[in-house]
């Protein structure tokens, strides 16, 4: 049997159609889908996308942005008003992947992939799907159990205060180059101190992760080499790291400290 | 398989074909078109060599259904040039040694023609993220490089 | 460019004409502009694709194959297996008097590698194909597998081929190839110091842009015309003959545009079973490994061991080097008894050093078959060599190049392999290379030439 695409205009739509077909998977910008295919996976014979408007939007007010789950890593990286946010966008591939991968699909993509994801589990993402709000940590805790199936139409998030969003990707290959580790941080300061911090990793676990023992260890401490110590020390708690062609996971253990030291201290 | 009717434009000819419904561009483009100077080294997005325009924006061909490029504009190497006349690109790419077994050519230089429509003056770091997402496994990149700033000098000379 | 005119200027003429003159590639105008035709970039109505289905596992035995589903499965036109080749034996080397016949072309009753070859799927679509692939059933004996050097050659290890009977190959010399010069043990016996180290490899894939591939047009009076991508044209129209009982003058060749190939396309992996495909289904075949394949199925660089024992006086001079090199030839020898041979008559280096014993093995593994490679058998060696050398130096307390100058060989050195060293010019290179570094050494290294030694 050949493959087929399937277009409906309403992501709705789209829903019953995968619903209704084992054999459909849905198709956001396909740099992994299509990639499946081509390399054999028989498991699906048809692509189902949607044409609705709200996945290709970029609205941003009142102290939120909302980005459909179609819009590309390339237009995030460009669009000026979230600028904070093209680090993230742009450490996603090379110029044509960036073209072509979405917000959507990086919420599913794979260890090493899913960088864009874990700025988004940092910002503490909500997900509209179907009408709902759904937290991103959930989410992807979840991705192929409770939210199995699930479509998503937009990620919405409160934006960070100036300068409070850090985000870092340590690769082999530079400037492109799938991820050693990755790390994307919200640290808000009050006084010289810690007033909040909200750190999550990629590559240290199947899929984007919290580091909540680290943001306990920052609370309430200054960003010097001596306030950040106690977290450097619990920088690996709760981690799985996988073992990959990119790295091994005693190797990603060792520089995730030094790469969060790096990104913590102001330069 | 079910076959679709798709419409664009192939380097500013018009092309209309039935391909099979979720068929790659690549494919459309070699098997269908015949423009085989779009390359297929990987199929999985990893090596660029399929590179092509696809309204102004760099896309890998072999990821993109061509189904979904009904109303595009599409550009590949096999007509940047006109007639004997060929692209400042292609000239650099010539000279400067930047080619060798020639596999990676097509798409490297679709990556520089994209580079080089948006940001006609590059540095040499703009130039390497340009090329980044492609792979010559033959001249170690650095002449490709200087070919692609070449060619932007050539440019700025023939505008002045 | 430069080019440094003044060194030999007396043993040739100053009448270069081509060399230090920019020239354009015959082929690059075609490259640049698209029109390139590589070996795929052709359509032929009625092309059927193969997918191979390979092994699993490292190594395991075949209980039996059971091909009823997939070759009901729509779109598929045919399956060939191993009863379908005339002779059934690939050894790339055998034209060159040295292949052992220890691997076939499709699996029999074992695999011994993870990517061996055991059935080819013919179907109207690569699609197809890859359906139909998913419904062969196999039923293996896993068996235990070895996949490093010091696995395959400790005692007790599992057998990886038969054919060999013991892990490594047996040459003509022995469990190994072998270089003895003057008496190593007195050598170390009289150094002031000695040095032994280990140096090991992993295997390196070549990673051409275009993978490896052909595609098969059966023509009329049962000839049948090959557009491949080989390296190795006429290792390729000869080894296509042997394993298919086919007369040479019904392959017609076609090739000599390369995407990229490094060493990487020599083994004739793909045209052979290819044309049979045509053969028997009378349609053109397209067998084009995925990118996945060529970087796991093709043959890479072979993995190494090299063990480097060197003794070395406090002047500098290596008065004796001691060397065993393992080669990883993976699970069959395709060119690596060849290359562990090269391996050997590349030591002790450039360098003239009067006791000199070298062992060279070609071991089997479990792994991918290793094969050609940019200088292989040798380049590995060179890294360990050189690694070494850096370390005798800071042993000695000298300046590395130096170090290198103390022991380089020269016109007339009797080099271990007893032949008299010709023609060297490592002295001049590393003068240059000590200029243009502008890594100075002592003058009386400057005043050295390889033509004479001083004194
Ligand atoms: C060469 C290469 C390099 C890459 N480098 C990186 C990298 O550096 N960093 C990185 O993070 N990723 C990388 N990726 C992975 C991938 O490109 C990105 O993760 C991308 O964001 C995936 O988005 P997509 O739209 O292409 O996904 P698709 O391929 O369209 O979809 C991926 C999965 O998500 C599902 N999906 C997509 N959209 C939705 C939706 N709205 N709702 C529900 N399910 C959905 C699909 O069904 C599919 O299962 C790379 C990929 C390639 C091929
Ligand atoms: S063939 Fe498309 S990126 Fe390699
Ligand atoms: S010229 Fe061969 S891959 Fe670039």
């Amino acid at each position: 049997m050949g493959l087929g695409l399937e277009t409906f205009p309403t992501l709705a739509a789209a829903g019953e159609a995968l619903a209704a077909n084992a054999a459909a998977r849905y198709l956001g910008g396909g740099t992994l889908v299509v990639r499946s295919a081509n390399e054999g996976d028989v498991g699906f014979e048809t692509y189902v996308t949607a044409s609705e408007r709200a996945l290709t939007d970029i609205v941003v007010a009142d102290g939120r942005a909302t980005i459909g789950a179609g819009v590309t890593m390339a237009r995030i990286a460009r669009e000026p008003a979230l600028g904070f946010l093209a680090p993230a966008a742009r450490a996603v591939g090379g110029p044509a992947i960036r073209n072509m991968a979405t917000v959507g699909g990086n919420l599913f993509a794979p260890v090493p992939y899913g960088d864009f994801a874990v700025a988004l589990l940092a910002l503490d993402a909500s997900l509209d799907i179907d009408g709902e709000p759904v937290a991103v940590s959930a989410f992807l805790a979840g991705r192929d159990t409770t939210h199995a199936g699930a479509l998503v139409r937009s990620v919405s998030f409160t934006l960070p205060a100036e300068g409070s969003f850090l985000f870092a990707k340590a690769s082999r290959v530079r400037p492109k180059g799938a991820s050693v580790v990755t790390i994307a941080a919200v640290v808000e300061e009050r006084a010289g101190t810690i007033s909040s911090a909200r750190i999550a990793y990629g590559c240290m676990a199947d899929r984007p992760i919290r580091a909540p023992a680290v943001e306990r260890a920052l609370a309430g401490k200054a960003r010097t080499a001596e306030g950040i110590a106690a977290a450097l020390a619990v920088a690996t708690e709760g981690t799985a790291p996988p073992t990959d062609a990119i790295a091994s996971a005693w190797y990603r253990g060792e520089v995730l400290p030094v790469h969060l030291k790096r990104l913590l201290l102001p330069a | 398989m079910k076959k679709v009717p798709v419409q664009f434009t192939l380097n500013g000819e018009e092309k209309a074909e039935f391909v099979e419904s979720g068929v790659t561009l690549l494919k459309a483009l070699r098997e269908k078109i015949g423009d085989t100077s779009v390359k297929a080294g990987c199929q999985q997005g990893t090596c660029g060599s399929c590179a092509v325009i696809v309204d102004g924006e760099l896309r890998l061909s072999c990821l993109t259904l061509a189904e979904r490029c009904g109303g595009a504009a599409i550009e590949t190497t096999g007509g940047l040039a006109h007639g004997e006349v060929l692209h400042p690109l292609q000239r650099a790419f010539n000279e400067g040694f930047a080619t060798q077994c020639g596999f990676c050519t097509p798409g490297m230089i679709m990556a520089a023609k994209a580079l080089l429509d948006h940001n006609p003056q590059p540095s040499r770091e703009d130039v390497v993220e340009a090329i980044s997402g492609n792979i010559c496994r033959c001249t170690g990149y650095e002449p490709i490089i200087q070919a692609i700033l070449a060619a932007a000098r050539a440019n700025s000379l023939s505008a002045a | 460019m430069e080019l440094r005119k003044e060194y030999f200027a007396d043993e040739r003429k100053d009448d270069l004409k081509e060399i230090g003159q920019p020239r354009l590639r015959a082929d690059a105008l075609g490259h640049v502009t698209g029109t390139t035709t590589f070996f795929a970039d052709r359509n032929l109505p009625g092309l059927l694709h193969l997918k191979m289905v390979r092994s699993p596992h490292h190594h395991a035995r075949i209980r039996s194959i059971d091909l009823s589903e997939a070759g009901r499965h729509p779109g598929v036109v045919r399956i060939l297996t191993a009863d379908d080749v005339p002779h059934n034996v690939y050894t790339i080397l055998t034209l060159i008097q040295v292949g052992p016949e220890d691997e076939t072309v499709l699996a029999t009753d074992k695999v011994r590698w993870k990517g061996e070859a055991i059935v080819a799927i013919l179907a109207d679509s690569e699609r197809a194909a890859h359906e139909a692939a998913q419904k062969v059933k196999v039923d293996y004996e896993v068996l235990p597998a070895v996949l490093s050097i010091d696995e395959a050659l400790a005692p007790g290890a599992p057998v990886v081929n038969e054919y060999h009977g013991q892990n490594f190959y047996r040459y003509d010399s022995g469990e190994c190839r072998k270089v003895r010069f003057g008496d190593v043990e007195a050598g170390f016996a009289g150094a002031d110091h000695i040095l032994e180290q280990t140096y090991g490899s992993g295997p390196i894939e070549h990673a051409p842009t275009e993978t490896t591939g052909c595609i098969v047009m059966p023509e009329g009076s049962g000839r049948f015309t090959c557009y491949t991508n080989t390296q190795a044209m006429f290792f390729t129209l000869d080894n296509t003959s042997i394993i298919l009982q086919m007369d040479g003058a019904k392959l017609h060749m076609v090739g000599g545009t390369v995407g990229g190939g490094f060493g990487g396309k020599v083994d004739v992996t793909v045209e052979p079973i290819a044309i049979l495909g045509a053969k028997l289904t009378g349609r053109p075949v397209s067998f084009i490994y995925s990118r996945e394949e060529e970087m796991q199925i093709s043959s890479p660089r072979a993995a190494e061991k090299l063990v480097i024992k060197d003794g070395v006086m406090k002047d500098g001079r290596i008065v004796a080097r001691y060397v065993k090199a393992y080669i990883d030839a993976g699970a069959y020898s395709r060119h690596s008894p060849y290359g562990a041979q090269k391996s050997a008559a590349h030591f002790p280096g450039p360098y003239t050093v009067e006791n000199v014993w070298v062992d060279s093995y070609c071991v089997y593994t479990n792994r991918t078959p290793s094969s050609a490679m940019r200088g292989f058998g040798v380049t590995i060696g060179d890294f360990a060599l050189e690694v070494q050398m850096d370390k005798l130096a800071r042993l000695v307390g000298m300046d590395p190049l130096e170090f290198r100058f103390v022991n380089a060989y020269r016109d007339g050195d009797m080099k271990a392999h007893r032949q008299p060293t010709e023609g060297a010019a490592l002295i001049e290179c590393m003068q240059e290379a000590s200029r243009a570094a502008q890594w100075p050494v002592a003058e009386k290294y400057l005043q050295m030439s390889s033509a004479r030694r001083e004194g």
